[in-house]
């Protein structure tokens, strides 16, 4: 989140940030470095100022980039990222991840002025995606792409696009069943009203033949093609010995669709189309309730989402681009500032600084020198390295994970959900019904048999029962998503719901991310002070170095002399004849016991760099490593209920502090890696249990996926997250318990709905065993126990979510 | 009374017109975005001359 400060501070007109002390100045604008100014100069150039005129500072900063795209010219690659493309023009979809506001849809909008081969371009800002219509002899892919990297909304491009062949086109095949079914029950509901209101002029005359043929007309398309998936899935269901809600529902909706056409066709009645075709609709309402899913979200990504196309390699001093599936044991590769290690190599020169917060959610860079194995899922930070493949991409270290059965295997909810189970025993007690009223007139009224038989079974079609799951769990997903807590399908808060353990990971899910607060306390330093601090740090790779360095600010480089760095202790050395000594308690005082951390604050955990100027010590710079907010809170709640857990792949330092909160020092493991932390969750669900995942690395992937259900923890929902069932908004950490609990309530919704759901049904089936059942009733009956149902648990399931504190 | 038949097939006739509409609007793809039009109806075109400045007509 971007933080404005109402001060004199100048911010580049271009992305907003704080400039520096000599800003870049055109056309009378400051911007903060030469890569603002630049995008800033391409859009003044080409008149599209208006840009700036949408939204303050919308601007992306945009690294320097040079041969970066060149794999995209590539014909395999072309063809897997291209919609269509004939000979004059070539239409692709990017997806953007970076556009977020008005001015972006308006400058990604009049690409055309920037370069003249773009012949269209259309965002769905909701997706994030651009589609671009370009001129293939004026432009190319690669072109194309680079264009929008020099503007600063580079296209994420990887591995997945490139691997999976074509995307997959909208399903909106159930928006047109819909569409069938209202049209049919509209027009089926008008043509009956003179029956409802019994108008004898109306039902004794040749109208009412008409008005039935009519309505069994509407009902057909009703009958063959918006139901027409109810009476497959009944089918595959029986096939499979597995009886769902959709057998006695494709059983009601077949009864009621021959029984009326029995009867307009031997003149003995209207039937009960009116009932079948609403029916319909609202089971089809009640589906599309539930098929809402978060569009810019992506809960499948693996590995491949985040890992590059192409890497450069070296051979006998020629570098070639080359994609990574290509990549084998002994390619040299060339791993540039920012980029990725795709494979697990080893480091032949260079400075090797590498991020690995994409795997563990730890964002201190860790240097690594010559000789050492790097693992893949690294980011390198500086300079240029070159590297030698050791493993390939699918089986590094961290690749490796995805191998296993949890990711090949079909993911089948262990748990039934309620609905599954309750329809089982409704289908019996149902046909149970049915054929014991039959049986009980064939001996009364044999004549009243067939009648009672196929009332029951019309009656008590579980239409309700049907609505109330769909529409309780797809109220509490739409709540839950308002508050960033992101579900992969409403299937899911009923599997939160049934959870009894929970494994948390360490960094990055309940430790906030390092880059956290860095701070100075101690006696005020002098202006000149700070530049000596400056110059010294600036010699030192240490992360912490940089840290102070950046926290320092632009201040000009004063020579050093004597610069000695002690290895994980602290850096000494001369600025301008002042002797100035950097480093930990130890280091400074090494006289002294060692201190602890502050006590203050039980969620902060503090590392502490004490400077010595000229032999005095004037303070010290604190960088906190803290907890997330209301963490405490959270696992002492959770701990009342749960079986807590902690899968960390850090070492111990931390257990005696954790103990604390999770209550047990046996329930922490350190240590682990993605594969235990998958076997760990397993080992559990063998025992019995049900357990939630809360991890936020490609190191939990396994563990995420293994779990019964997942959360994956971000900072950024546009940005990262592994496959999960549910993406979580790092901010939103503390109000998981209320989270949870609404899915706890919702199932409660759930059984209570059932229990209305129930009551129509007996009152209904009262009429149908005495064989009276009229079609007005089941037209009164029908939706109004469907309107009952959907009313009380959106409402039931709004309330419970207010009272929970997401309001 | 029998104009009944005439009244009802016009009525059939226009409900399935606005079932036709229904259908083409969605296979069009209308109903896929229902955010960027929304503010894409806000832009203002862009102006003709180079040199006008900041001022946007409501």
């Amino acid at each position: 989140m971007k933080i404005t400060f109402k001060t004199n501070q100048i911010t580049c007109y271009h992305c907003g940030d704080k400039t520096v002390a000599e800003p870049v100045v055109v056309d009378a604008h400051e911007f903060c470095c030469e890569g603002c100014s630049r995008v800033y100069q391409i859009i003044s150039s080409n008149n599209l100022c208006d840009y700036y005129l949408i939204q303050n500072s919308p601007g992306l900063k945009v690294p320097l980039l040079s041969g970066k795209f060149n794999y995209l010219d590539d014909a395999q690659v072309k063809q897997r990222l291209i919609d269509f493309t004939d000979e004059q023009i070539t239409k692709v979809t990017f997806f953007i991840p970076i556009m977020h506001c008005s001015s972006c849809i308006w400058l990604l909008e009049h690409l055309y002025k920037l370069d003249e081969a773009v012949v269209n371009s259309r965002v769905n800002f909701l997706k994030k995606h651009l589609t671009v219509t370009y001129k293939n002899k004026e432009s190319s892919l690669r072109k194309m792409v680079e264009l929008l990297a020099s503007i600063g909304y580079e296209p994420a491009i990887n591995l997945n696009d490139i691997e999976t062949e074509g995307r997959k086109s909208a399903d909106r095949k159930l928006i047109y069943r819909i569409g069938v079914a209202a049209f049919c029950f509209g027009n089926i509901m008008l043509i009956s009203f003179p029956e409802y209101f019994g108008l004898d002029a109306f039902t004794k005359s040749a109208f009412s033949r008409f008005f039935g043929y009519l309505n069994m007309a509407l009902s057909v398309p009703v009958f063959f093609y918006s139901a027409s998936d109810y009476f497959t899935t009944a089918f595959k269901g029986l096939q499979k010995r597995h009886i769902g809600i959709d057998v006695p529902l494709a059983l009601g909706i077949f009864v009621l669709f021959v029984r009326s056409s029995y009867e307009v066709i031997s003149h003995t009645g209207i039937g009960y189309f009116d009932t079948h075709a609403g029916l319909v609709f609202f089971l089809l309402i009640g589906k599309w309730f539930q098929q809402k899913t978060f569009d810019t979200l992506s809960f499948e990504r693996d590995y491949k989402s985040y890992f590059p196309v192409a890497v450069t390699t070296v051979k006998d001093g020629n570098e070639e681009t080359m994609p990574v599936t290509n990549l084998t044991i002994g390619h040299r590769i060339i791993i540039k500032n920012n980029e990725l290690i795709p494979a697990d190599s080893i480091l032949v020169q260079g400075e090797a600084n590498i991020d690995f917060s994409f795997v563990t959610g730890e964002t201190s860079p860790l240097p690594k020198v010559p000789g050492e194995v790097i693992y893949a899922g690294g980011k390198q930070l500086g300079s240029t390295i070159e590297l030698e493949v050791v493993k390939k991409v699918s089986q590094s270290y961290l690749t490796q994970l995805w191998n296993n059965e949890q990711f090949t295997k079909d993911n089948a909810s262990p748990i039934q959900s309620f609905q599954q189970v309750v329809s089982r025993y409704f289908t019996f007690g149902l046909l149970l019904v049915a054929f014991g009223s039959a049986i009980w007139w064939l001996i009364v009224n044999p004549s009243l048999a067939l009648n009672a038989f196929t009332s029951v079974l019309i009656i008590a079609c579980p239409c309700a029962l049907a609505l109330s799951s769909p529409f309780a769990l797809g109220t509490a997903m739409r709540i839950l998503g308002k508050f960033k807590f992101y579900l992969k399908s409403p299937e899911v808060v009923e599997q939160i719901a049934e959870i009894d353990t929970m494994v948390f990971d360490k960094t990055g899910t309940i430790t906030q991310p390092a880059e956290s607060s860095i701070t100075y306390l101690g006696e005020l330093l002098y202006d000149e002070e700070k530049t000596w601090i400056s110059s010294l740090v600036k010699h030192s790779v240490h992360p912490l170095s940089k840290k102070i360095k950046n926290y320092l600010g632009e201040r000009p480089h004063l020579p050093t002399s004597n610069f000695t760095e002690f290895n994980g202790r602290g850096v000494e050395g001369k600025v301008v004849g002042n002797k100035i000594r950097i480093g930990s308690y130890a280091y400074i005082f090494p006289m002294h016991e060692p201190m602890g951390f502050s006590g203050e604050n039980p969620d902060v955990l503090a590392t502490r760099v004490y400077i010595e100027l000229n032999g005095k010590v004037p303070g010290y710079f604190q960088i906190k490593h803290s907890y997330r907010n209301g963490l405490k809170k959270v696992l002492a709640l959770f701990n009342l209920k749960y079986n807590l857990y902690l899968l960390s792949g850090d070492n111990e330092s931390e257990r005696s502090r954790l103990t604390e909160y999770f209550g047990d020092s046996d329930r922490l493991f350190f240590r682990q890696s993605p594969l235990e932390k998958l076997q760990f969750i397993e080992r559990l669900q063998n025992e019995g249990k049900r357990v939630l995942m809360v991890g936020d690395g490609l190191n939990d992937a396994g563990a995420l996926k293994a779990g019964n259900v997942g959360i994956s923890v971000t900072e950024n929902t546009a940005h990262f997250a592994p496959a999960s069932d549910v993406i979580m908004d790092a901010s939103m950490f503390e109000k998981l318990p209320a989270f949870i609990q609404l899915s706890r309530n919702t199932l409660r919704v759930i059984h209570w709905s059932f229990v209305i759901s129930l009551l129509y049904n007996v009152v209904g089936l009262s009429f149908a065993v005495q064989g009276t059942l009229s079609p007005l009733i089941a037209a009164i009956l029908m939706p109004l126990s469907s309107v009952t149902v959907i009313g009380f648990t959106t409402v039931a399931t709004t309330i419970f979510a207010k009272n929970g504190g997401l309001k | 009374m029998s104009v009944m038949y005439i009244l009802i097939g016009c009525s059939l006739f226009l409900a399935l017109c606005a079932l036709g509409a229904f259908i083409w609007i969605v296979k069009s793809g209308q109903m896929d975005d229902d955010y960027t039009p929304s503010i894409r109806i806000l832009f203002d075109d862009l102006k003709s001359k180079p040199e006008s400045t900041g001022d946007t007509k409501p």
